[in-house]
């Protein structure tokens, strides 16, 4: 799907209707004739991440802002802390929450492939997953960051955490300022999915940082 | 609970270089590390090693794995960012050997 | 020694040679820093088709019980000839058949008589 002559960036591959569509399908329905799972245990998982949105993570962060000891909860055992929040991400993946403070503005990536925390977030976005992304945002974080709308000031560092191995990362942004007589609800919905990535921060939390 | 690693060769701190080494199949060391300097910045416990589950091994004996800490300047030329902006990496303890100092002069 | 960027034709690594070819078909899946190959990033989203849910949802299952592991699940997409231009869930779907054939729980000919069966139009015999 690239385009002709040389020297072009790559696009995206996309495609109305896969040839994989159907061979996928085949693949399941072959397994459940053989008994290698069944069409209920397949639907089950389709609901699963269909329940899981970056939600989940806002919800987190807010009880985090207004509650110190489970923000340290948080911090240092991620799984516990979801499921004190009614968030089943058991399984055999780990979980770090990293987090955003004066000294430090962090973003996640995983270059390999897109190791993601799926359990607690669902589907990572597309261009999380994308080729564009996962190369440039290593090499020219501030660049990519700018192309997010989102604009730190010079001296402020960044840190990419390169999910690499077994660990899949969310990010804890910064409670924005004015924003104390919130209750949690009201913080949640300022927790914005590209927040939990590192590549936004949150809602009125913007403005001094928008481009 | 991440569990810290028994008998791990490295501890938060050290200064460690990624093995600049080319290894046929599955690794999950970025190239982008190989043969850079950085850090150690934690230890995240020990894991089955993922070269030998790829390939339907047990993944025995299982590795530590580390948090290494890398700062942009010394991953890439011409970084055009704060010389602070940091580069975390998970690597495993196989891939890292100790930094001998004066290793970064040698470097251009 | 300064890194050369990866376009250039021979790469020199501790005095082993790779052509260029041959470096981009080794770990092409290894992307960080290849910025000089990728521009701006795609921010939309586009709104994912059962099939994708359905490769996403195998996939997980087939882990669950035991049959692959993650490692297996990314050393097959890795192996893929068309990683480059295959979207991402198209790449889950071909690792996973991949996987199940290679483990013996399908062959690669039952697969593709059944997509057949499933592509051809209603009605038609």
């Amino acid at each position: 799907m690239s385009e002709n002559g040389h020297d072009h960036k790559h696009e995206e591959p996309r495609h109305d209707r896969s040839r994989w569509a159907a061979r996928i399908r085949a693949v399941e329905e072959l397994l459940v004739e053989k008994g290698v799972f069944t069409k209920e245990e397949v639907k089950a998982q389709v609901e699963y991440m269909e329940a899981r949105t970056y939600e989940n993570g806002a919800r987190l962060v807010a009880r985090a802002w207004v509650d110190p000891a489970f923000k340290k909860r948080l911090l240092s055992d991620t799984r516990a802390a979801a499921a004190e929040l009614g968030i089943d991400a058991s399984g055999p993946t780990e979980f770090v929450t990293v987090e955003n403070t004066d000294e430090v503005h962090n973003v996640i990536v995983c270059t390999l492939c897109s190791c993601y925390p799926r359990a607690i977030l669902g589907r990572p976005p597309d261009w999380y997953k994308s080729f564009a992304y996962r190369s440039r945002v290593v090499v020219e974080p501030r660049e990519v960051l700018r192309e997010f709308g989102l604009e730190l000031p010079e001296d402020k560092p960044i840190a990419v955490h390169d999910s690499s191995a077994d660990l899949r990362y969310l990010v804890l942004p910064q409670r924005p300022e004015g924003t104390e007589g919130m209750v949690e609800d009201e913080l949640a919905a300022l927790v914005t999915r590209d927040s939990l990535i590192g590549t936004d921060v949150p809602r009125t939390a913007r403005e001094t940082s928008r481009v | 609970m991440i569990s810290p690693a028994a008998g791990a060769r490295f501890a938060p701190g050290d200064d460690v270089q990624v093995r600049d080494v080319e290894k046929e199949g599955h690794v999950r060391t970025p190239d982008y590390t190989k043969g850079k300097p950085g850090w150690i910045a934690e230890i995240l416990g020990t894991f089955p090693n993922p070269e030998s589950l790829a390939n339907g091994g047990a993944g025995l004996p299982e590795k530590p794995l580390y948090k290494v800490g890398f700062r942009q300047t010394d991953l890439w030329g011409g970084y055009e960012g704060s010389p602070e902006d940091i580069l975390f990496v998970d690597i495993y303890e196989h891939w890292l050997q100790p930094r001998e100092h004066g290793e970064e002069e040698k470097q251009p | 020694m300064k890194r050369q960027p990866l376009k250039s034709k021979i790469l020199r690594r501790r005095g082993v040679e790779h052509t260029e070819h041959q470096e981009i078909m080794k770990k092409i899946h290894d992307m960080g820093g290849r910025r000089e190959e990728f521009g701006p990033i795609d921010r939309s989203d586009h709104q994912i088709e059962d099939w994708e849910r359905l490769a996403d949802a195998v996939n997980f299952v087939l882990n669950a019980k035991g049959h692959k592991t993650t490692d297996e699940m990314r050393r097959a997409i890795e192996s893929l000839d068309g990683y480059k231009e295959m979207s991402y869930y198209e790449r889950w779907a071909a690792a996973a058949e991949l996987l199940v054939v290679e483990k013996g729980l399908l062959t690669k000919e039952e697969v593709e008589a059944r997509a057949a069966e499933l592509e051809r139009p209603w009605g038609e015999t």
